[in-house]
């Protein structure tokens, strides 16, 4: 019978009280309910209206221009013109390249701290990759501009023109005067920005191959990288896959660190040395700027098209990860 | 014996370029913090914290920029953390057999990931647009919708490592949910939902992109949340790209102020979680 606080049982009124008492309990039970569930609902009806907002402030650009938005490289605010391929380019190079630089990096960085790193070592070094994550973007930006760039231009980039921009075909992505701004520094900075995401979920999923996989294959003789490579990472496939997605969602949308270096020139070149533009650094650059309404519904129309890809892209890092929990899930 | 030792190669080989790889991660990690300290720490003075940001050519401080980031800050983690506990205690604690979790769950690990920018954009579309200025109520608003997914995340992480004989003790005495939850769960997971909380003060505090469309800037001392309000992570980039040399001076101290307190945040936050694990 005792249900809620203090009760004397010699009183009386006690069934009275505890009948009191229970009614409020379950008052406040449907109050704090009602509260979880309307929070929850909150973080649906915001992406919800994220969206809604998106393409309602994108309509005027999308009516005018139609398909040929995301198929035109004009974009000049003096005639009116507007279209995203430069800036989609931008914004798929930048994320290429950080992604060839992250993988492997990130690959190194999870198979140090699962396989090779005695204990008192793993925890550090987590933490300093972590760190790498936490630092703001604009910081990103601020080393770029005025550390990196300068260094890039008097000392890597003669030596790489010079070496790669005589080959065949490959050569073409090397070429150009020593700026040290554009796409290739946008996309390695970027490289560093992503790659304590990929590498810690790669940490992550690599400690959830079941020991005795590991130790049946060391039992045979295997080394540590045969282990690693034959046993890890293919039943890791996934989850290594979903982390590189979400590394992916991260780069594309990655806007003041890029704003600094990529030059924002809105035009495509065939040389990753040239400077360029993405769609984030676009909004960034332009967007307290456009008064036009024709020019700020084309901005919001470049945004939705980043959501877009974002969603797609983390939706299915989302799902990839979700498969790999769940094959965990069945092992046990 | 010839290909023992090739395998033997190849795997020290990998092993060394996967160390290698750790230690070029960790390299730039290295040369940030050099660069902000080597560049920031000879302007921070008394100055940088009481004077306001000067007009070019005279000298100033980003006393205004500080508290206006404060502000902002703590206003939009006033408003994102109790909404991202209550939605992170409905999908451990209350949402579990419904469909509807999942999806709440799927919706916020997007929005966790989310450029930051098209935050920026949804609340300049809403607020600013509706209200026809920029403001720091918009920014702040920016700011709590940052941190809303940061808390929801950690939130539910925490209250499922809560384990359930304690919430079926409290059942079988009577104890109603919400009173489970608030006397029980949550003080079981505290220190973990403080450090939720702390990732998001964190993860907003140097945001930029989104509190350039809504709280813009200001050059002048103003607490009215009314109005477009100085912060640091706009200030920054506003000096860092302009060609005046104090500008450029104040935004390297606000850059080493603004990463310093964040890692500090990152770093307290982890010390916090794992000194409360051997409890458990």
């Amino acid at each position: 019978m005792k249900l809620t606080g203090e009760l004397d049982l010699n009183s009386p009124v006690s069934s009275h009280s505890v009948a009191l008492n229970l009614r409020k309990g379950e008052r406040l039970d449907v109050l704090f309910r009602g509260s979880a569930l309307f929070s929850a609902l909150l973080v649906f009806v915001i992406i919800v209206a994220i969206v809604v907002s998106l393409v309602i402030g994108a309509w005027p650009a999308l009516q005018k221009f139609g398909f040929g938005f995301l198929t035109s490289s004009q974009w000049n605010p003096v005639t009116q013109q507007f279209g995203a391929l430069v800036a989609i380019f931008g914004t798929l190079v930048t994320s290429a390249i950080a992604l060839l630089i992250a993988i492997p990096v990130s690959f190194g960085i999870a198979l140090f701290i699962t396989q090779l790193a005695p204990t008192w070592l793993k925890h550090p070094v987590g933490v300093a990759v972590e760190l790498l994550a936490a630092i703001p973007s604009i910081i990103y930006g601020m080393w770029g501009l005025f550390v990196f760039v300068p260094l890039f231009a008097d000392y890597a980039q003669p030596w790489i023109t010079d070496h790669l921009g005589d080959w065949p075909v490959l050569g073409m992505l090397f070429q150009g005067p020593p700026m040290g701004i554009g796409m290739f520094t946008a996309g390695l900075i970027l490289a560093i920005m992503i790659l304590p995401f990929i590498a810690a979920i790669m940490r992550d999923v690599f400690e959830v191959v079941p020991v005795t996989l590991k130790e049946s294959a060391y039992a045979l003789g295997a080394t540590t990288w045969e282990v690693t490579w034959h046993i890890v990472l293919p039943y890791t496939r996934v989850g290594v896959a979903g982390g590189i997605m979400l590394g992916l969602g991260r780069a594309l949308g990655e806007t003041m660190a890029v704003t600094f270096v990529i030059g924002n020139a809105h035009k495509i070149s065939g040389s990753l040395f040239m400077p360029g533009s993405t769609i984030s650094s676009t909004l960034a650059n332009e967007f307290t700027e456009a008064v036009e309404k024709l020019y700020s519904s084309s901005l919001i129309a470049l945004g939705l098209i980043l959501f877009l890809i974002t969603f797609v892209i983390l939706a299915l890092a989302k799902l990839m990860l979700m498969h790999l929990a769940a094959r965990e899930g069945t092992r046990s | 014996m010839n290909l023992y030792r090739r395998r033997l190669f190849i795997n020290y080989f990998n092993l060394t370029v996967s160390t290698l790889m750790t230690v070029f991660g960790l390299f730039w990690l290295v040369w940030l913090l050099w660069t902000l300290l080597s560049n920031g720490l000879q302007w921070i003075s008394l100055d940088v914290f009481t004077q306001i940001t000067p007009p070019p050519g005279s000298t100033g401080g980003l006393a205004n920029a500080i508290v206006g980031s404060l502000l902002m800050t703590a206003m939009g983690v006033a408003m994102g953390a109790p909404i991202g506990v209550l939605a992170g205690t409905y999908l451990n604690e209350f949402g579990r057999a419904s469909f509807f979790a999942p999806v709440v769950r799927f919706v916020n690990d997007i929005l966790l990931s989310a450029p930051s920018i098209i935050i920026g954009i949804f609340i300049y579309e809403v607020m600013v647009v509706s209200m026809g200025h920029f403001s720091g109520w918009a920014g702040a608003a920016a700011l709590a919708l940052i941190v809303i997914p940061v808390v929801v995340r950690t939130t539910e992480d925490m209250l499922r490592m809560v384990p359930n004989s304690l919430r079926e003790a409290a059942a079988a005495l009577g104890a109603p949910q919400w009173k489970i939850v608030t006397h029980i769960v949550y003080r079981a997971a505290k220190t973990g939902i403080i450090t939720g909380i702390m990732l998001g003060v964190a993860r907003v505090s140097g945001e930029t992109a989104p509190l350039l469309f809504t709280a813009l800037n200001n050059q002048f001392w103003s607490l009215s949340l009314d109005q477009p309000i100085a912060n640091l992570p706009v200030v920054i980039f506003q000096f860092a790209m302009s060609p005046y040399d104090d500008w450029q001076h104040l935004a390297w101290a606000g850059a080493l102020l603004i990463t310093f307190s964040i890692l500090c945040l990152n770093i307290l936050a982890r010390v916090f979680l794992r000194t409360r694990k051997p409890g458990h």
